[in-house]
Parts: C-alpha cells; structure tokens; sequence
C-alpha cells in the first residue's frame, strides 16, 4: 500500500524529468555560461578567468551601445509596423475573403513557397535588384521615371528593412491567420445585423480578437530583429550598426567576455519588451 | 607517427583574403596525401624521414594543398595543413603549444606570438639558402640604401637574441624566428573605366568626387592602416608610427573617417574577399581598399580593375613559418629539411605565380619560364598568355603587372600590417567609427 502511493507520487516529477532535462541542458547551462564568462576578462588572445565588472562598465557607459540600441529599436519597430499591416491585411483576406477551405489551404502554402528557399539567399537577391546597376534601377532609367539611379535603394536603412519585412511577415501571417479562424462568424453577423460598418467590423470586432495572434506574431518579429546581425551587415553594406553586428565584431576580435556581455544586456532587454507585450494580451487565454 | 588530424575551421568571419583560395581548392586541412613514391631525395634522412608526419597551421593563403603534395613527393615528409583565421592562429600558437609542429604566422602576429614561448627560433646555419633570404627580412633593407617602413617590419621581430631566448634582437643573429613564406604589398584598387580621372594618392580615396561610392574594409588592423595612410596623404595628421600610433593619433584618424561616413562618402564596408569583388565588379564602388587576388578576381569577369600604385606607396604584410618549441630529434630534422626544400625553388615559383612574392628568389626563377619571370618580377610586358599554377589564364600577353617590377612594388613600402600597443583603444574606436 505504503509503496503504491510512493509510485503514484512519483509519476508526475518521473514524467515531468525528461523536459526538465532537456531545459536543463539545452537552456540554463548556455545561459549561465554567458552570465559566468561576461564577468571574465580577455586580452588578445585569451579569455581569463576573472570577476570583474568591466565589461558591463564600458558597454553601460559608452555611447557607441546607446547609438546600438537606438538603431536596433528602430530597426524592430520599423519591421514590427509594416509586417503587422501587411500580416494584417493578407491573414484577414484569406479568412474572410477566401470561401473555400481548399482555396484558403492553396493561398496559404503560396505564401510559404518562398520560405522553402534559404533565408541568405533571399535577402542576397535583393542587392543586385537594387544596386546602382541594378534590375531596378535601370528600369527606372530606361522607362524615364529617374535620370540618376536611386542611391537609397541599396546599402541604406531602406534596404535593411524592406529585407526584414520581407523575411518576417509570414511570422506574422500565421499566427494572425490562425486567431481569426477561430473567430466565430456569427459575431460578424451579429455586428452586420446592428448596423455596423466594414470598418467598425474590423477595428471593433476582428482585431481584439485577433490579439492574441498579433501578439504571438509581434514576439517572433521583435525577437528575430533584435537578435539578427547578418541581414544588418549585408543590407546596409556593414555600415549600420546593430546588437547583433556588434556582438558578431567582438566574437570575430576573440572579445568573448565583451560579447557575453553584449547578450546579457539584449536577453534583459528582449525579456523585458517580450514581458511588456504579455501585459497588453494575455496570450494563454487565446490558446 | 599517425597524428591526430584537428580540423579545418575556417571561420565565417574570418578576416580573409585567405577566402579566395578556398575557390582554388588550395586550402585543405590534413588533406588525405597520396602514397607517391619517394623520388630524386638520396639524402641519408630519406629512410628516416619519410615516416615524418608534421602538422602545419597557419592562414590559408600560403597553406597550399599543392604544396603538401609536392613535399610528399620530394621529400617524403606528409605535411597535415589546418586553415584557421589570423585571430585563431594567434590564439592556438599561443594556447595550445603541441596542438602543431610549424607554424605559419604572420610577421606582426608573430611578435604577439613569439614571446610567449612555444616557439623555437631556427638555427640560420643549418638552412641552407639564408643568404638568398630577400634582405627585407634579415637586414631589413630592400636594397643597401632604402629605408625601412613604419609597422611591424618582418625583420624588426625575425631574429631572438639566442637560442633559448624569446627577447627579438636588434640586428640579425644566427636564430630566426620564422622563414617568410608570402609577402605582397597593398594598395587601393580602381575602376579606370568609371573613376573618371588619374588616381595617384591616397587621399583620393577620400575625394568628394567619389561621394558615395568608396569603400574601406572593416577590419580594425588593417582598415586603420588604410586609413592613416589617407589621413597622412591629406595632411592631416603626421604619425610618428602609422603601425603603433597614440591614442591621440587613433582618435584624430577615426575622426577624420567618421565626418567622411556622415557625408556619405562610402557605399558600403567590406569584411571578406568575395564582397570586395562584387562590389568593385557590379560598379557600386569604383575606388577601395582591395587585395591582390580580389583584383585579379574583378578582371578575370572581364572587367577593368586597377591595383593603383600610389605616391605615398604601399602597405605591405607578409608571413613565416617557425617552429614549435617541442620539436627535437628527427622531427626537428625533418622540419629543417621541409624548411630548405620550401626555399629550393618549386614553392617559390607555385607562390609568385600567385602575384604574391617569395623569400629566395633566386631559387624561384630557375623553376619559372623567362616570359614568367619577366612579367610577375620585373614588371614588363607580358610576352604569352601568363597562367596561375592551376593552369587558368590569369593574364593576357601584353599586360603589364600593376606597380611594376619587384624593386618599385616592394622599394615603396610605406608601412607594414602591425599590432599596436593600444589595440583595444583602437578597436572599441574603430567599433564606434563603424556604428557611427
């Protein structure tokens, strides 16, 4: 009796262990490896083992890491805007606007034929469309539109996110589509039925309930901008700074203390933004 | 003898001109070496020596599959060749002292690398071509009356003070400290057809007519070189070493480089060989900081691409092999003789026909042709289609080597790749320049 019920106590943290193992090693380790070797110390070659807070000095205090931030921020929310209205807008034609479930499965696959190729390759494509020589351009010059080629088009800021948005807005098409299929029509009809508007329908109707989608969405743009350092280096030319690329210099100058550093910072700080979207929409309710 | 082979890690972001030979499939680690039979070596160690395995390491560009073949074939020895990244082949000559037998270093990581004491310098007695060493690393003087650039001068760091001592000497002794392998001098490269006008100086990269369309590479060492050179061509700054510079020198430099990005003076900042060569080749860039083998890749699309000799003249690097510190007996023999074969000449010739230099050359021309010789070392015209030593033509007759003969490149050295004292400073304020 006495050790059936050890048994039946044991089962839950037996089938909980595997999970807990797998964290365990696969996330907390790495994690406080960072946390240990930020507070290590390096000269060229080597990284010494130490305890010292001087590389969250220089990376608190200097203004190359606010000059970062900013750009990163800047890139997250540029990103965020246009694959939210573009997300938006392609997920509620295919649930509202696109009948047949068959045609809704064909649209959506559609969307994901470009994710099947490789994400380099992808934003690679781009450079040479819109160089100073490039595909663009020299339509724009051939049909009259410009005399010069269009400078800002490769190399700038506008390329750097015209390269995410178009990486990420099927992060944002997904979760979005999958809140509003779960939206009960009669809701609309019941809207319809009160006189409401196209509009009204949407803003008061479909997008509080498409928060929750909107949100999963927005944690993976925000979280996948922030992080990035190679869609940076490639689409500004190396000249635009972001976390990432910064991060990515000191791994390259064998700075890995600095770099643990840098990832700490950006953990807390993508932690604390991830937190902040949790408080405006309760996710778990939705799924 | 079988010796664990370590890998071949050649990093992403590998600061590398070494990239490119990647595509010639010259760059293998502990490359799988045929048996070939044993020819042409009567010496007494062959019996010894051909069961020798040594592992070299180093940056790709000298460590050359062909070679190891070639080795094998002459001499018996099997050399294991690891490619890593200059950062890595500081940080493993430094942290794992048995992890290689010779290692092939550059002149100014050499000088980091040297005092921490896993290297052994070579007996100058026993190497049997020394006198034919190209003076620039012994006496440090091309020719008796030229005068030594700033940087990190191969010969500055290319001899110890004795056979147990890791203190540089002064002036030459009979212990060198690495035999150079490859050596070239750097210059910024053009486009004739787009820059519009003659390019004689550095400050031209800087040239507001050019707004928009220049670039640097984004590697502190090196790009802060580049950099001073501008600065000093302008007249800006005057260094008292553009290889060790003070901070305040860093700082007016970074300066000057970061009011040129805000007015928009570069297209774009490359950090590896084949965004150089795209950025020259699609016409985004008609005037920056280029590597030898990137020109060579530009034209061999077919488009123009000039390795501009400039007033101000060069900044050369070059690098060495030395050995390691625990390497005694027949291995230490069989490293003697691998370090006499590579001065023999075969090596020498395979590494000029590159555009690179060698250190005998003396040797180098007897395995050259006469129109070879001609037009990579003494600067004429190209009698016959030239060839790399894959056979692909390289360049078509009657071409002329930018820069010129052997004596005008490397007599107009200005400065050579160096470490400086405040590397850190340098690169945080190289960092913020970037970010800027």
């Amino acid at each position: 009796m006495k050790r059936n019920l050890f048994s039946a106590r044991a089962v839950p943290f037996l089938q909980v262990t595997p999970l807990t193992l797998v964290f365990a090693l696969f996330l907390v380790v790495p994690i406080v490896t960072i946390v240990v070797v930020s507070f290590w110390d390096y000269d060229e070659y080597r990284i010494l083992p130490d305890f010292i807070f001087e590389n969250y000095i220089y990376l608190l205090t200097s203004h190359v890491t606010l000059t970062t931030y900013i750009n990163t921020l800047k890139y997250a929310a540029l990103t965020w805007i246009f694959t939210f209205a573009i997300g938006f807008t392609v997920a509620y034609f295919l649930a509202f606007h696109v009948r047949t479930t068959t045609w809704q499965i064909v649209l959506f696959v559609l969307c994901t034929i470009p994710f099947w190729t490789s994400n380099i390759i992808r934003m690679i494509s781009w450079i040479p469309f819109l160089g100073r020589n490039g595909l663009l351009n020299s339509a724009l010059i051939s049909i009259g539109v410009v005399d010069e080629p269009l400078e800002f088009l490769l190399y700038s800021d506008f390329s750097v996110i015209l390269a995410f948005v178009h990486l990420y807005t099927l992060f944002m098409v997904v979760p979005i589509f999958n809140s509003m299929m779960r939206i009960d029509r009669s809701l609309i009809e019941a809207a319809l039925d009160a006189g409401a508007t196209g509009w009204q329908i949407i803003s008061n109707v479909i997008l509080p309930l498409s928060k929750p989608g909107i949100a999963i969405g927005s944690i993976f743009v925000v979280t996948l901008v922030m992080g990035d350092f190679i869609t940076v280096r490639l689409m500004s030319g190396g000249q635009s700074a972001s976390v990432g690329v910064a991060m990515s210099n000191e791994i390259s100058l064998l700075q890995y203390p600095a770099a643990a550093a840098n990832a700490v910072v950006l953990l807390v700080v993508v932690l604390l933004m991830v937190a902040a979207m949790m408080r405006v929409v309760d996710v778990r309710k939705e799924l | 003898m079988a010796k664990k082979i370590r890998g071949n890690a050649t990093s992403m972001q590998s600061p590398s001109r070494r990239r490119f030979l990647k595509n010639s499939a010259a760059v293998a680690a502990g490359a799988t070496i045929g048996s070939g039979a044993i020819t042409g070596f009567p010496s007494i160690w062959a019996q010894n020596i051909k069961n020798v395995t040594l592992r070299q390491f180093g940056t790709g560009v000298s460590n050359i599959n062909a070679i190891a073949d070639k080795c094998k074939e002459d001499l018996g020895i099997t050399l294991q060749m690891t490619a890593l990244d200059s950062d890595s082949v500081a940080q493993r000559a430094v942290t794992q002292p048995n992890s290689f037998d010779i290692a092939d270093i550059e002149y100014w990581v050499c000088k980091k690398v040297f005092p921490a004491g896993n290297m052994q310098p070579m007996d100058t007695k026993k190497i049997k071509y020394y006198d034919k060493i190209v003076p620039i690393f012994t006496t440090g003087k091309l020719t008796p009356d030229s005068e030594i650039a700033q940087g990190t001068a191969p010969h500055t760091v290319g001899f110890t003070k004795g056979k147990d001592s890791v203190e540089f000497a002064d002036q030459e002794t009979d212990w060198m400290t690495l035999i150079p392998t490859i050596y070239n001098a750097d210059t910024l490269g053009i486009r004739p057809d787009l820059v519009g006008r003659p390019i004689t100086n550095w400050k031209d990269l800087l040239d507001p007519a050019f707004k928009g369309k220049a670039s640097i590479l984004n590697i502190s060492a090196i790009g802060i070189m580049d950099a001073a050179m501008v600065c000093e061509s302008m007249g800006e700054i005057k260094y008292g070493d553009k290889g060790n510079m003070t901070k305040e020198e860093i700082d007016k430099t970074m300066a000057i480089l970061t009011e040129a990005k805000k007015a928009g003076q570069f297209r774009a900042f490359w950090k590896s060989f084949d965004e150089s060569v795209n950025l020259m080749a699609s016409g985004e860039v008609v005037i920056q900081s280029m590597w030898s083998p990137a020109v060579a890749a530009v034209r061999a699309k077919g488009i123009p691409c000039k390795y501009q000799p400039l007033e101000e003249g060069y900044r050369a690097w070059g690098g060495g092999i030395g050995l390691a510190k625990h390497l005694s007996g027949l291995e230490l023999d069989a490293a003697y003789e691998y370090i006499n074969w590579y001065l023999s000449g075969w090596v020498g010739a395979y590494l000029n026909r590159q555009g690179y230099y060698s250190a005998c050359l003396d040797t180098a021309k007897e395995y050259m042709s006469p129109e070879e010789w001609a037009f990579w070392m003494e600067g004429k015209p190209a009698a016959e289609d030239i060839l790399s030593p894959e056979g692909k033509v390289m360049e078509k007759a009657g071409t002329v080597r930018d820069g010129g003969s052997f004596y005008e490149r490397m007599g107009s050295v200005a400065c050579w790749n160096a470490v400086m004292d405040e590397n850190k400073y340098m690169v945080r304020k190289w960092n913020e320049f970037i970010a800027a």
